[in-house]
């Protein structure tokens, strides 16, 4: 096979032949299973549109957008941020949109990392597959936004606003973590109903009857509160129990809490996500050298690029910007894939399953069943600890100085990767809050319940989201802190 | 295969209705900041965008999150010379090593900063501004013309082709043709039958042939034809407009220091971009005057230095002279005169009585404004005076302010072109 290209400049034959090389690698020798690819070549401006709607090609309307895109163009035009080369949405058919002013390289890299990377990652991720819905994700903002739009023109926009101002404030408490059950048909409920009689016919006992019984002044105790179990995804308790909401405001939540839901699984895979990308865009770009379809002034500028993309500042430099998810997780994809082929005596200890075998099958697993913290936790090994040079700090109250807490060493290998898959876990970043009662027969005021971990509380922009809660809820909102540990110590409480 | 698409030539603008939103909400601000900048600004460059900041916490957008402090753990890379138990004496930013990640959250204080575009600054300077009084009724020769819908043509550009009209047309005509040979049809079949029946071969010949004929006539129909064609017809209707003549005044004398000119200026340079920005069909008559009035160009207006002494008298003259040859019927006539109010002997009186009597009746609106730099309590000018007394006999059509400052101007300019409250 020859050369496709030489020099700089694209067109888009070319990018059609280069996209034509890399699937036939991709899916012919690799065998990653894509959605469909939708390429879009857009300019610098839409790129940055494209931002301020994070990454959607149709958003409703809202100011916040609005902000996003200033900053964004402010800090593009003096030179303080550059543009990302690429975007790229988990629909079906993926899009990916590429910059004009990419070179051909660039858009070959860009091709292999996001429309077979990224591509193949949203189809197998169990994250992804649990939680969004490629093929409808498209049409569900389409009618968000018109909805929205139609909202604005019957209510106007300050009401419209006020609500999504209130539910933006609660989108990291708006997702299921956990599948809520099927609602029951009318005709299985009433089986169900049916069963339990039946159980209660065959196990009647009149003898029950005449035991004593202390159950007549149990019954006279306050009924018991509601929601029966604490529930932690509020916008859903607010659209479903809300004392005040009108029924357009209702789906006003529940469309920013599907988009919440919608972005719930990138937030938490962002490591896995970019690693898987970043290891495919180079192994298929290495393949393509070795085939001889792209030349050396490819690779070479190709390897700039990569390099840039995958560099770990060291912590004490003044680039230092907190661990590169890229890095990291085209380090523990390239390691997976380094001890299949040439495992160590250590691989063999540390990773008897993987150690040895088929790589292609090993990293298959890995980006399907997954999520940042369960994957460091399970893939980060030694070497790449020693190599990354990583070492842990503790931060405690009543200490007057930080301490080591482990580093790259025997005894340190296991504390590390624990205490890296925690920091990459939801709860490092979401604060744990639950709505613990809805006072229905009484004033109606709602109480959510802060549970706090080791000495960590809610910042002061708690009180603003309290009174955006009032808002949803239109009755006395309070949220209790309870120190969440065997003593459950009442700390104190907000309320608007 | 991917399916590749060029959306480089497509909308762009897709976050202005976003970006507009921001400025809507942050209106009080964009406004403050607009009302600063102009105070500050050269004369030359009134008309140009700006920055706008707008304190951080005001653009937050709130969320739970974990304060600082607690117990907590962070992994770091690059170790270099750190063991497992080693102390480091907490620091402020980098000196300590370790806690980097804290000082980089972006809790700084600094205002959100973004620059306004000459079209938003122009819109946010005129928000909420109109000329007074401005009847729609004094309809001059019809200016403009709109096009709208009036019907169906036989003839017109295929992207007018009225589809379903044309159909019901094509069916019509199909109908009104076919009809007669289908009875005719009938007939024919009829006799061929009569004929076939009684043996009569060459009558039954004659008459299939005959069939034929009139087959071949019915197919040969257009199912669409010419005639059928119907296009959505438009006309252009002349529509009428409002005309508006606008005399900016100023009184140039030798008492007019340099900042009293540029206050002056200032406020007719916003008249200025107002009325040419905002209605694009108002005339502009701009009268100086010191002892002697005279009518000149907007540049001359604006940027040629000349004094002597003052009469405004002379002014209101020109100005009800020109009225009277130019713009005597059929237009909205108004009036802004700026000046230091330093008149002398009988010209105030004259100048007062004169435009109650003669100027005030034929004008929609009357505004005055007197310049006195440094000191604002200062006394009233002999002008404003006589004015005072104008102004409760001709309530609502003449008015008065007066200025001290920079930035006080659009404050004052603002209030005297304030729209009303749907009159």
């Amino acid at each position: 096979m020859g050369v496709i290209s030489t020099g700089a400049d694209w067109d888009f034959d070319l990018l059609e032949r280069y996209d034509a090389a890399i699937a036939t690698i991709a899916h012919g020798e690799f065998h990653l299973d894509t959605y469909a690819n939708q390429i879009e070549v857009i300019t610098s401006e839409q790129m940055l549109d494209a931002y301020a709607a994070s990454g959607l090609p149709v958003g409703y309307p809202h100011w916040s957008y609005g902000k996003e895109f200033i900053r964004n163009e402010q800090a593009y035009r003096r030179g303080m941020q550059g543009l990302a080369y690429e975007i790229v949405i988990n629909s079906d058919p993926c899009i990916a949109y590429l910059m004009e002013e990419n070179t051909v390289t660039t858009q070959a890299l860009v091709i292999a990392h996001a429309c077979y990377g990224h591509n193949s990652f949203f189809k197998g991720n169990a994250l992804f597959r649990q939680w969004t819905a490629a093929d409808a994700i498209i049409d569900y903002l389409v009618f968000a936004r018109r909805y929205v739009m139609q909202c604005e023109e019957r209510h106007g926009s300050p009401a419209v606003e006020e609500i999504i101002d209130a539910c933006h404030a609660l989108m990291h408490h708006g997702v299921d973590r956990y599948r809520r059950p099927a609602p029951l048909s009318l005709k299985a409920e009433a089986a169900r109903l049916a069963e339990r009689e039946a159980y209660r016919e065959r196990q009647f006992n009149d003898l029950w009857r005449t035991v004593p019984t202390t159950a007549a002044h149990d019954r006279t105790k306050a009924p018991p509160s509601f929601p029966r179990e604490p529930q932690e995804n509020v916008l859903y308790f607010v659209e479903k129990f809300s004392p005040r909401l009108e029924p357009w405001e209702r789906e006003l939540v529940r469309i920013v809490r599907k988009l919440a839901q919608y972005f719930y699984p990138q937030a938490q895979t962002k490591v896995m996500n970019e690693g898987w990308a970043t290891f495919w865009h180079y192994t298929i770009t290495h393949r393509l050298h070795e085939t001889g379809q792209v030349d050396d002034g490819f690779m070479f500028e190709f390897l700039k690029s990569h390099t840039n993309v995958v560099y770990q500042p060291p912590f004490d430099s003044k680039f230092y910007g907190g661990l590169n998810p890229y890095a990291l997780g085209f380090a523990i994809f390239s390691d997976l894939r380094r001890m299949c082929e040439v495992p160590t005596a250590e691989d063999r200890a540390w990773f008897p399953q993987i150690a040895g075998g088929d790589w292609q099958k090993v990293l298959d697993f890995a980006m399907r069943n997954f999520k940042d913290e369960s994957f460091i936790a399970q893939y980060l090994s030694p070497r790449l600890i020693r190599e990354m040079r990583l070492f842990a700090i503790a931060d405690h109250r009543g200490e007057d100085a930080l301490k080591v807490d482990a580093i790259h060493d025997d005894q340190g290998y296991r504390r590390v990767r624990k205490l890296l898959a925690l920091q990459h876990a939801n709860e490092e970043r979401v604060p744990d809050i639950q709505v613990l009662r809805y006072d229905r027969d009484g004033d109606r005021s709602l109480t959510l319940r802060y549970a706090q971990r080791r000495g960590r509380s809610l910042d002061e922009a708690a009180q603003e989201v309290v009174v955006h809660l009032r808002r949803l809820w239109g009755f006395p909102v309070r949220v209790e802190t309870w120190e969440d540990d065997a003593h459950q110590v009442h700390l104190g409480a907000i309320a608007a | 295969m991917a399916h590749l698409i060029d959306r480089r030539l497509n909308d762009r603008g897709k976050s202005a209705v976003n970006r507009e939103r921001f400025l809507r909400r942050y209106k009080t601000h964009v406004q403050e900041a607009v009302k600063k900048m102009i105070g500050e600004r050269k004369l030359s460059d009134l008309e140009q965008g700006g920055e706008v900041r707008v304190p951080r916490k005001d653009v937050s957008e709130p969320s739970f999150n974990f304060n600082h402090g607690g117990d907590r753990e962070r992994v770091f890379p690059g170790n270099k010379e750190y063991t497992t138990g080693d102390r480091i004496p907490r620091g402020d930013g980098d000196g300590g090593g370790g806690n980097g990640s804290q000082g980089g959250e972006g809790n700084g204080q600094d205002d959100f900063v973004f620059s306004l575009s000459r079209e938003e600054f122009m819109q946010i300077f005129f928000d909420d501004l109109a000329l007074p009084r401005l009847a729609r009724t004094e309809f001059g020769q019809a200016q403009s013309t709109k096009s709208i819908r009036s019907g169906f043509a036989r003839t017109g550009v295929p992207a007018n082709l009225a589809v379903v009209r044309t159909m019901r047309q094509a069916l019509a005509r199909r109908i009104a043709l076919t009809g007669a040979l289908a009875r005719e049809m009938l007939g024919l079949q009829e006799a061929f039958a009569v004929a076939t029946a009684v043996g009569h071969a060459e009558a039954a010949a004659r008459l299939y042939d005959e069939m034929q004929r009139v087959e071949r006539r019915r197919y040969s129909i257009a199912f669409l034809d010419d005639p059928d064609m119907r296009f959505r017809n438009r006309v252009s209707r002349p529509e009428p407009v409002a005309r508006a003549v606008m005399f900016c005044l100023m009184d140039v004398s030798a008492s007019m220091d340099e900042e009293k000119k540029d206050l002056a200026k200032r406020f007719f340079s916003l008249l200025y971009l107002f009325l040419t920005r905002k209605y694009g069909t108002v005339d502009l008559v701009f009268i100086r005057h010191t002892d002697d009035a005279e009518e000149v160009d907007e540049d001359t207006f604006f940027h040629d230095p000349r004094s002597g002494g003052t009469v405004v008298f002379t002014a209101l003259e020109l100005a009800e002279k020109i009225r009277t040859a130019r713009y005597s019927s059929g237009w909205n006539v108004y009036a802004a005169q700026a000046s230091d109010g330093d008149a002398f002997g009988a010209d105030p009186a004259r100048s007062a009585r004169f435009l109650r009597e003669k100027l005030l009746p034929s004008l929609r609106y009357y505004t005055y404004l007197e310049l006195t730099p440094g000191h604002s309590d200062a006394r009233p000018s002999s002008l404003w005076a006589e004015y005072e007394r104008l102004v409760e006999v001709e309530n609502g059509r003449f008015a008065m302010r007066r200025a001290s400052a920079r930035e006080e101007i659009y404050p004052v300019f603002r209030d005297l072109f304030r729209k009303e409250a749907s009159a």
